[in-house]
């Protein structure tokens, strides 16, 4: 109890110690959770990619047009979104609140048109006749892979636009505070970065040749 | 540097590293559409974008780079320590591909 202050309160006594790595607690369990995310999205990764080396016949489907070319503005869409948080996060730290605001939103609407466009590309390959256990190209794991991977990350997304609305307007009412939104922008690169590796992994290795 | 040039200076560094960002994505499509883009190798090459774009967005938009060194080293060794710990079965996958030796088909 070296570094410990005592404290009298009015009800009790409270015990205070310097925050750990002199970061709020509440960023630091953001970390946390970021870091056993990423364990979950590596430990999903690394089983497609055991399943995939294993099976002979692996589907090869995502032409140019559309996939690719959907797939880029998606990643552009993702990419620009982290900008614009980072924008509103830098806002928010200078206490310029009627600029954080309008650019959390922004990248809320990011995010939501992300999702939109990955909703749409899941409807045209269950049009073409992907389910979760079968496809018309080979290998019937491939759409419990593609969905699962794809899914779990749109799933993140999809809280992460919630977050972003319910965030921005809490902190437009004083309610939370430019740390709140720097949380936010932590969780939200976090994202990000996951789609830097499903892209890859998923979409690139998977490009019809013919 | 007053508060308003420190704000401009990192903005314009954010502007840069989100450039880096997509410059590094077009190199991916790049290499999966080249005349050598098949293979493990491929899937190497583009592991390797990709581990370097995550590296300079947590660096740069995550401010892990103005951070203290122990929220540096926590977040660094505990994150590699389980990404590499889960690398343990890609030779089964190979052997499975490649046939088991002295394996009977029935």
């Amino acid at each position: 109890m070296s570094e410990a202050n005592v404290t009298m309160a009015g009800e009790g006594v409270a015990l205070s110690e310097g925050s750990p790595f002199s970061i709020p607690t509440k960023k630091l369990v953001m970390w946390l959770f970021i870091i056993s995310d990423s364990m979950t999205f590596a430990a999903v990764l690394v089983a497609y990619g055991f399943l995939r080396n294993a099976t002979p016949h692996w589907p090869e489907p995502f032409k140019f047009s559309p996939s690719i070319i959907n797939v880029m503005v998606m990643t552009f869409i993702l990419i620009t979104s982290s900008l614009t948080i980072l924008i509103g996060v830098r806002a928010a730290k200078a206490g310029d609140q009627s600029k954080a605001f309008p650019w959390i939103l922004i990248t809320a609407a990011g995010g939501l048109i992300f999702a939109l466009l990955h909703i749409h590309e899941w409807l045209g390959l269950i049009n073409e006749g992907v389910r979760l256990l079968q496809n018309p190209w080979g290998s019937g794991l491939f759409g419990a892979a593609f969905f699962s991977i794809t899914g779990l990350h749109l799933l993140h997304v999809t809280a992460g636009v919630v977050a972003l609305v319910v965030v921005g307007f809490r902190y437009k009412s004083g309610r939370y505070n430019a740390d709140d939104v720097d949380l936010l922008g932590l969780y939200w690169h976090f994202v990000d970065i996951v789609w830097m590796f499903v892209v890859p992994l998923v979409y690139l290795l998977s490009i019809a040749r013919s | 540097m007053n508060t308003t040039e420190k704000q401009s200076s990192g903005l314009h560094r954010d502007i840069v590293v989100y450039l880096s960002l997509l410059a590094l994505a077009a190199l991916q499509i790049i290499q999966a559409y080249s005349a050598s883009g098949e293979g493990r190798g491929l899937a190497a090459r583009l592991l390797v974008v990709a581990m370097v774009q995550a590296f300079i967005a947590v660096l740069f938009f995550m401010h892990l780079k103005s951070a203290r060194s122990s929220l540096v080293w926590f977040v660094t060794v505990f994150t590699l320590f389980a990404l590499a710990a889960m690398q343990y079965g890609w030779t089964d996958s190979f052997r499975i591909i490649d046939g088991v030796p002295f394996a009977h088909l029935h």
